[in-house]
């Protein structure tokens, strides 16, 4: 069972990181598609224009890939992890019910407008489609994180033999960490937009595609970065505070903190070690993680040791994992906010825009095409694996929910995923460039999917 | 709450009938979608650009269908949907790596260098028809009352078989609503191979569902029931001996009743779905679990109820749009 259960994490932990790559994506890039739209709609300008086509383009696939991986997930509640409906379906029913309602359809089905419809409705319906498959994806995304968020910060229930029963829809839906984490996901979904524009433009630019679409692809992605990185980081530091409250076992492990203390020290570098249930190698920085988490040089921070049972039951996550993709987020945070902030400053100096950036500089963007990918996957980790071994913190454990399905058998669908998955991402990576080379070679990547039928003329129904 | 009665009744009956009408538009919807991907081995490069084109602005749309359905199994039924899908791991998991396999398939084939493309091809053929075998497999599963053992495998491999068969019948007529000239000739000829897949399939079917419950058998055997169901045979025949009159001599002139054999082939899923339907009423696991035992506390129910009766015609409408905007013959599909 032990083994059945480790197997289905992983298993699920692979699906939905596959998952939220794409969606992470679809977000923003479906508000950044609506501003070009807008742009060329008030300006009349083609360059607004050659930027939606290109974007466009990487819209459908994005979507494509959440799509598919997400149809994955809805089946793995019920294959791999029967008891979490179950237990709390009263509560999780309706708001993935929501989600799938009124956001995957609202997606879906104006998602064929907005991509094959330019030339078939009046520019404002193509407009209008747009921004509706922007809003259902903002809709998709509030829906899933306020499930999420209850399952860390669970409240407006009470338990009925057994069975969750909501009373206080409010409470649900506004649980006290769903305004942060959904404001995080948000922004963090720009911020992985516009490095990925910023790096695919780069390198348009630099293989010779030097044209006006890419030079306003380029610049909006570099400015949006430069401006979101510091609310990234603000939001990101009133989460934590957030989560100090209402999950300290959490805080404590992503700070590698031990015992109950005052005057706790930033850890830069540790290797937590669970056994001997110390830290080796460690390198902090004094005082530094009181004041931020509690505003004063001296506060006390709850270690993990406190959440230990009489028994020696172990009510805390593992420490490593939580530790160690927290500081990956914050490293690739901060590599991004150098980055954005170093091109934004070369393209303000005397005004010469995409002309002021350095060779290397393109370069860098190029290589952090795909940092808001590794920032948010660490970010999904820390707080995920931080919520362990709960399932909905207090209330269900991840081991009561998993499914009694032989572990060689959840072995070999999760091999197989790990195969398909893999494929897919080199395949993903590997057309984004591939489109942007042809794209920088002049070639017309605007007709796709199938060429003109050879067809009688009557037969094509009048326009 | 109580106006029309006990909630706990008709919430979960009405949350049954919303799940079965979505399984339904899926089978229908997607089925189209799933068979055209199971024909693409019998086409040529230029026919399988067209025919992907035939399908490419509704595919999304068509399977966010089974998204509803297994989403309504989930929060209405949460106790079935744990049960059934535990006891279809495997046919779930391999429809779920086809459906991933066809879905990413359309986008891919489009934008991956000419050399990659047959690679895409294959990958959305074999998709398409990994998932309409799974299907048709649970299906056959579920038939039989989820519990594995030879003979339901056996016959669970036949229903898969017919399943696809049925998929590519339905997939045919729309190729043939959507396309002319040599191509629609052509699924012509795919519609008049494929609807014996069907025909048989739904006599399997038909022929096992009673023999494995005495309650179904009951239900319809007995006077005056029988009556009852006795219009989906007659029906069903008939729409089988029209469309099979009707293929043997399209296409027609000027293209005229190019959308009836599609039409029909609806109806025929509809008539085989109602009976389905009607045989395994109240059960949602068969013989094990009724709709409500399986069903969530009404309260829940309720709120998922107002959303639904918001935006379920809002969907339907914007679903009409989307066809009527891509109607007529299949033309290119350009991104601007």
């Amino acid at each position: 069972m032990m083994e059945t259960l480790l197997l289905s994490r992983i298993q699920f932990a692979a699906n939905i990181s596959f998952h939220i790559l794409f969606p992470t994506i679809t977000i923003a890039l479906g508000w950044v598609l609506l501003f070009f739209k807008i742009r060329y709609s008030q300006t009349g300008q083609e360059r607004w224009m050659e930027a939606y086509r290109f974007w466009v383009k990487i819209f459908a696939l994005s979507f494509a890939m959440g799509v598919v991986s997400g149809i994955t997930m809805s089946f793995q509640f019920g294959t791999n992890w029967p008891g979490f409906m179950e237990k709390v379906g009263n509560i999780a029913g309706p708001l993935l019910a929501y989600e799938i309602m009124t956001a995957f359809f609202l997606e879906a089905v104006f998602l064929g407008i907005m991509l094959f419809g330019f030339r078939r409705v009046p520019n404002w319906v193509h407009t209008g489609a747009t921004f509706l498959v922007a809003f259902g994806t903002l809709m998709s995304t509030f829906w899933i994180i306020v499930l999420n968020s209850w399952m860390h910060t669970p409240q407006g229930f009470e338990m009925r033999d057994g069975v969750a029963h909501a009373t206080d829809w409010f409470a649900i839906i506004f649980n006290p960490s769903m305004p942060y984490r959904f404001a995080h996901m948000v922004l963090a979904s720009f911020l992985t937009v516009s490095f990925l524009i910023a790096g695919v433009s780069a390198f348009r630019w630099l293989i010779g595609g030097r044209t006006e679409g890419v030079r306003v692809a380029l610049k909006t992605a570099v400015f949006t970065a430069a401006l979101l990185m510091p609310v990234q980081i603000f939001v990101g530091d009133m989460h934590g505070l957030n989560t100090k409250e209402f999950q300290p076992a959490k805080v404590a492990a992503m700070e590698g903190h031990w015992e109950t203390s005052g005057n706790v020290p930033l850890i830069l570098f540790a290797l937590p070690d669970q056994e001997a249930r110390e830290n080796r190698f460690e390198i902090g920085i004094p005082n530094l993680a009181s004041f931020i988490l509690t505003h004063e040089w001296d506060g006390v921070v709850k270690g993990l040791n406190d959440f230990v049972a009489e028994d020696g039951t172990v009510l805390h996550p593992r420490v490593a994992p939580v530790f160690w993709s927290f500081r990956v987020m914050i490293g690739t945070g901060v590599a991004m906010l150098l980055l954005s902030w170093v091109a934004s400053f070369m393209m303000l100096r005397r005004k010469r825009g995409v002309e002021g950036l350095p060779k290397p500089l393109l370069y860098a963007l190029v290589g952090m095409s795909f940092s808001g990918w590794i920032a948010t996957l660490a970010g999904w980790y820390t707080t995920e694996i931080g919520r362990q071994p709960w399932l909905v913190q207090g209330v269900m454990t991840t081991a009561e929910a998993v499914a009694d399905v032989p572990a060689p058998m959840v072995l070999s669908t999760l091999i197989s995923y790990l195969i398909v998955y893999g494929l897919l991402l080199t395949a993903y990576i590997y057309v984004i460039f591939y489109l942007a080379r042809k794209m920088s070679r002049g070639e017309d990547i605007g007709t796709s999917i199938a060429p003109a039928p050879a067809a009688a003329p009557n037969a094509i129904p009048a326009e | 709450m109580n106006t029309f009665g006990d909630p706990t009744i008709w919430l979960p009956f009405v949350f049954a009938g919303l799940m079965g009408l979505s399984i339904l538009i899926y089978v229908v919807l997607d089925g189209f979608d799933l068979g055209v991907g199971v024909l693409f081995p019998f086409a040529d490069d230029a026919e399988k650009d067209r025919m992907i084109a035939t399908i490419g602005p509704f595919w999304d749309a068509n399977e966010t269908w089974l998204v509803l359905a297994v989403g309504l199994l989930l929060v209405a039924f949460p106790a079935a949907h744990g049960t059934i899908l535990t006891a279809l791991y495997l046919p779930v998991a391999i429809m779920l790596v086809g459906l991933i396999l066809r879905g990413v398939a359309f986008e891919f084939r489009a934008k991956a260098p000419a050399p990659h493309k047959h690679l895409w091809n294959n990958a959305f053929f074999a998709g398409s028809l990994m998932t309409s075998l799974s299907q048709g497999f649970m299906l056959g599963m579920y038939i039989m009352g989820l519990e594995w053992t030879l003979v339901h495998a056996a016959f669970s491999l036949l229903t898969a078989v017919f399943l696809t068969v049925g998929y590519s019948f339905i997939g045919a007529t729309w190729v043939i609503h959507k396309t002319d000239a040599g191509l629609q000739r052509k699924a012509v000829g795919w519609a008049k191979g494929g609807i014996w897949g069907l025909v048989l399939g739904i006599a399997l079917v038909s022929m096992a569902t009673p023999l494995v419950s005495t309650r179904i058998f009951e239900k319809w055997f007995s006077w005056p029931e029988a009556l009852l169901l006795s219009p989906l045979p007659i029906l069903s025949a008939l729409l089988v001996f029209g469309l099979w009159s009707m293929l043997r001599r399209m296409p027609f002139m000027n293209d005229r009743l190019s959308w009836l054999p599609f039409a029909a082939a609806s109806m025929l899923w509809v008539m085989a779905f109602v009976g389905m339907a009607y045989s395994f009423y109240p059960y949602v696991v068969p013989e094990k679990l009724t709709i409500y035992e399986a069903a969530s506390a009404p309260e829940s129910l309720f709120i998922i109820l107002i959303g639904t009766l918001f935006v379920l015609p809002t969907i339907l409408a914007y679903t009409v749009l989307a066809y009527t905007v891509f109607r007529g013959k299949a033309t290119e599909l350009r991104y601007d």
